[in-house]
């Protein structure tokens, strides 16, 4: 066999390397889609997503879709049950149910995703350090960790809100956010421990790599499918807690559109005065409920295996 | 294929056997016409690379195969009934009375929940015997494959017990039964040396004492010739060639045999002198639909024919058969050693060799106050350019952890001094310039651990030269693709993610790694362990060309003396983190050697010969929390019974002296007293 020109030698041997990579990515491509597929087979999947896809569409643009003034007081009308021009009937201000509930959506699904994001966010870090420290730092994240989790996450969350004495949906926020970030600690930190023990990240070390770059660049992807296992859980807990904060009282302010506040200002009705403007908010946070946590199932068997 | 005494009835027997697994609702075959027997107190056995099939013919003989799994054609038959056609209930019956396994991984193969004497009596309670009844025969069976201190033993969990001793709790339960077939599937695979020819001298034993019929399946040629009267080599799920043992393994017929007996590195071969044959291609991958031979692909005399038909099963001499339409050609093969793309440069003259690494009262003490533990005590050795340390000694000798204190990883005691170029090395990893971080590196044992499986392997080999060469990335990029094609990775791999690699490559990847920094030392930690016969021969050769082309220096870590002896300049014998004795790798290997290194030398199973009359160590390895006095290894010296020296190996710990030029050793004894007590030995078995 006769030997190419060193210049054609790198020319052929760069051609070859992008047609592995063009290779590489079709694969990675058909592996999505092979995922996606089984994801599509799985009606918890489908049937989650849905919901979950309604309500995010609401949370988007519920002021458009909706058909009347959520905030609009019509106090001869109030009290009605579902009519063709009310479909949810309107509540003890006269206000359209159907269009508080459609608006209602940002809030909670603002609310619920900042929460477990932000949650994500420090847990993943607090987790790393301490799973990839172990030892005294470990200890002392862990321990403060057990402490936030042993205290119920609604009691905490009374206790801060009645505390800072202001309502506002950011604290709630801040709040789940607070709560959830230990438990997404302990997940991250029990897959980190046991990925610094491979030899990968011995590796990584002997090419002089900065702690950081180890921790978020080499551990964090091979344990991104657990982290996002767990982010869907969460989520599905912070919108139930959401709820019931604000039907406690703790969040949004009484005029806003929030479906927890709308539940606890009208259940004193349901004594036959009226039950639409009760049950239609509470059907709203069952429906976005049960959708995540379908979708939470179909992720889990997905990437968990 | 009919037994060759047809006037028995052979315990096993393998009629045209075919199987399939079920992968997404296709059939995949995995054994094809597999025909062999195993003949009333036979030990037949059963040799291939992984993914042959070895395993799976070993759970069909049980009918025990993964759910998937199903046998689709011919026959097997136990003592003539045919297990095909029986009823579960059948199979279960004969199981449980008449045939036992064996498996790998003996840890795994017990409860970790119940303590040993329990779990071997529940055999007996099982099979009806009452509780007390059952403890008393559990004790009886533990003694039986020489265990010495059986009360103690049957009170502990696995867990508690070492690989070698819950291996042979494994087979005390097998044998409880008294089964007329012994299936051992790789009993030794992931034992030390020393404990593996333990357990295959009481396999041996037993089988002596009760006639056990065996089917052994192992991938090690030199295991298998000290076990089996016969063999069986498996390839692609087809039996390509079977015969008496030793006439095989001596006179191969079938060119896969020719070529897997070729690859490995035997006594005799060393790195300077002899390149290691290696078989080009890989194994058809599972359940290929194949119309010739299973080999065509990768054998150098495959024709047209061999591509179309199938070859018949030739019937050679005294028994022995092979499935190939060229079985005479096949010995005259010629060898195969992979020529390199590496410009093979000339050595330096000794002359300008110089050490680059220098060792001295090297230590490591882990734990602090009164709980510690040194697992590395008083190091000292100096590595030259070019040259080869072979490292060797038993799990927890201290091995790993003298590895990661050379890398950086583990800092050692204060007052150790580790040399690189006459100049002191940062004990950590943060106290050393990126020059030196690069000049020592390592190729870890297993490349599925060492790859991060989330990078494309040329950002995992550019990363490292980047960093430590101070380029750009782009530059990076691009030596990486060089470093990688010299490793011979196609190019078409290289933004592959390691998944989809196999093992040998996978370990080029690593090595390419390794490699970025412009290294002086690499350590290498049984890189080949993790790797098949034929693999290991390319990758050995790998390292070998770039040892000349780079002038680096290996640290060679490896429990395979084969291997060891192959690649190593020089030797070190480490027992309970102490050098026992460290010297050129001939003088080390062929004495006057250390007693303990004699009895590891004794242990390798050889596939040219009988092994020489064992020289076995006692007992287990002490704990290296609290080591013997005196002579850390007076405890299970084989040479200390008789040597006259007695007292002072119990009670005074011996230096480390040359006791020939650039030999020295740990030893009480005198190198003329070793000299006299081994040839003494050695004499019988030369003849």
């Amino acid at each position: 066999m006769k030997i190419p020109e060193p210049a054609s030698a790198t020319s052929i041997l760069v051609s070859a390397v992008d047609e592995g990579r063009t290779r590489a990515k079709q694969e990675a491509r058909a592996q999505r889609r092979e995922r996606m597929a089984l994801l599509l087979r799985k009606p918890s999947f489908l049937i989650g997503s849905t919901i979950s896809l309604f309500w995010l569409v609401c949370a988007v643009f519920g002021t458009v879709i909706a058909p009347q003034d959520p905030f609009v007081q019509n106090p001869v009308d109030k009290l009605q049950e579902p009519s063709w021009k009310h479909w949810f009937g309107t509540d003890n201000l006269g206000r359209d149910v159907f269009s508080r509930v459609i608006v209602g959506a940002r809030l909670i699904v603002i609310v619920a995703l900042g929460a477990t994001i932000i949650a994500a966010i420090l847990g993943t870090i607090l987790g790393l350090v301490a799973g990839y420290y172990k030892g005294m730092v470990d200890e002392v994240i862990m321990r403060t960790a057990d402490v936030f989790m042993a205290i119920p996450t609604i009691v905490l969350a009374l206790l801060i809100t009645s505390s800072v004495n202001s309502k506002s949906m950011f604290i709630v926020m801040f709040i789940i956010a607070l709560v959830f970030t230990p438990v997404i600690a302990r997940t991250v930190r029990a897959s980190a421990l046991g990925e610094t023990e491979l030899d990968y990240v011995a590796a990584a070390r002997l090419r002089t790599e900065k702690t950081p770059h180890i921790q978020f660049k080499e551990v964090l992807p091979n344990i991104l499918p657990s982290l996002l296992v767990e982010f869907t859980v969460r989520l599905g807990y912070a919108i139930f807690a959401i709820a019931t904060l604000s039907f406690l009282g703790a969040g949004a302010s009484p005029e806003s559109p929030d479906w927890g506040t709308q539940v606890a200002t009208h259940r004193n009705f349901l004594n036959g005065l009226n039950w639409s403007a009760t049950v239609f908010p509470a059907l709203a946070i069952a429906t976005l409920s049960i959708g995540v946590n379908l979708l939470q199932d179909a992720v889990t068997e997905a990437f968990d295996r | 294929m009919n037994s060759p005494s047809p006037s028995q009835t052979p315990t096993l027997e393998f009629d045209r056997v075919e199987v399939a697994y079920t992968v997404r609702g296709i059939d995949r075959p995995v054994l094809r016409e597999v025909s062999f027997s195993v003949q009333p107190g036979e030990a037949y056995g059963l040799v291939g690379e992984s993914g042959c099939g070895k395993s799976t013919a070993a759970y069909a003989a049980l009918r025990y195969l993964p759910r998937n799994g199903k046998i689709t054609g011919g026959q097997i038959r136990f003592e003539g009934q045919n297990l095909v056609d029986m009823s579960a209930e059948q199979v279960r019956k004969l199981r449980s009375s008449a045939m036992s396994m064996v498996y790998q991984s003996p840890v795994a193969a017990l409860n970790p929940s119940l303590r040993v004497g329990g779990q071997v009596a529940e055999v007996f309670t099982i099979g009806g015997a009452s509780k007390a009844d059952a403890m008393s025969k559990a004790a009886e069976a533990l003694r039986l494959v020489q265990i010495a201190d059986v009360g103690k033993v049957m009170d502990r969990y696995p867990h508690e017990l070492s690989g070698g001793m819950a291996q042979r709790v494994v087979i005390a339960m097998a044998l409880a039964n008294h089964p007329r077939l012994l299936i051992l599937d790789e009993p030794t695979t992931g034992l030390d040396a020393t404990v593996e020819a333990e357990v295959l001298d009481l396999v041996r034993t037993l089988r002596a004492e009760t006639g056990t019929s065996v089917l052994f399946i192992s991938h090690n040629l030199g295991v298998i010739r000290s076990m089996c009267d016969r063999v069986g080599v498996l390839y692609a799920g087809q039996l390509v060639e079977e015969g008496e043992t030793t006439q095989l393994l001596g006179d191969p017929h079938h060119p896969y045999t020719v070529g897997l007996l070729r690859c490995i590195p035997r006594a005799g071969l060393r790195k300077d002198l002899h390149r290691l044959d290696t078989i080009p291609g890989t194994l058809p991958p599972l359940g290929t639909m194949l119309k010739g031979c299973v080999y065509v692909d990768r054998c150098p005399l495959a024709t047209d024919q061999c591509a179309s038909e199938k070859p018949p099963i030739v019937e050679l001499a005294n028994g022995q058969r092979a499935r190939c339409f060229h079985t005479d050609l096949a010995p005259t093969i010629p060898r195969n050693t992979e020529t390199t793309a590496i410009v093979i440069e000339q050595r330096l003259s000794p002359a300008e060799e110089r050490s680059i690494i220098k060792l001295n009262g090297l230590s490591k003490t882990f734990g602090k106050d009164d709980a510690t533990v040194r697992v590395l005590s008083d190091i000292a050795f100096q590595l030259k350019a070019g040259e080869t340390l072979g490292l060797v000694g038993e799990s927890g000798s201290g091995k790993t952890t003298l590895a990661k204190v050379l890398l950086g990883l583990t800092d050692p005691d204060g007052g150790s001094v580790v040399e690189l170029d006459g100049k002191a090395l940062g004990a950590t990893l943060g106290q050393r310039s990126a020059k030196d971080v690069g000049a020592v590196q390592i190729v870890f044992q297993n490349p599925d651990s060492a790859l991060n499986r989330r990078h494309a392997v040329r950002r995992i080999v550019s990363r490292a030269v980047t960093k430590l060469g101070g380029t750009t990335k782009e530059k990076g990029l691009e030596r990486a693709d060089q470093l990688l094609t010299d490793m011979r990775v196609d190019a078409r791999l290289h933004a592959a993610k390691p998944v989809m690699l196999s093992g040998g490559l996978k370990q080029r990847v690593a090595i390419a790694r390794a490699f970025a920094g412009s290294p002086r030392l690499v350590v290498c930690d049984e890189p080949t362990s993790a790797l098949d016969v034929s693999v290991q021969a390319a990758i050995l050769n790998l390292l070998v060309d770039l040892q000349r082309t780079e002038n680096v220096s290996y640290l060679f870590i490896s429990h395979d003396l084969g291997v060891v002896r192959y690649l190593s300049d020089r030797i070190a014998v480490l027992y309970l983190g102490r050098i026992m004795e460290l010297g050129p790798a001939d003088k080390v290997f062929h004495g006057p050697h250390h007693p303990y290194t004699e009895a590891l030398v004794s242990s390798l199973p050889s596939i040219d010969g009988e092994a020489t009359n064992r020289v076995r160590l006692e007992g287990e390895v002490p704990s290296v929390a609290n080591p013997p006095s005196g002579c850390v290894l007076h405890t299970r010296c084989p040479r200390r019974q008789g040597s006259g020296v007695e007292g002072l190996c119990d009670t005074v710990e011996p230096d480390l002296v040359e006791v020939e030029p650039g030999h020295l050793m740990r030893c009480h004894i005198s190198i003329d007293q070793l000299r006299r007590m081994q040839s003494a030995v050695a004499e019988p078995a030369a003849v």
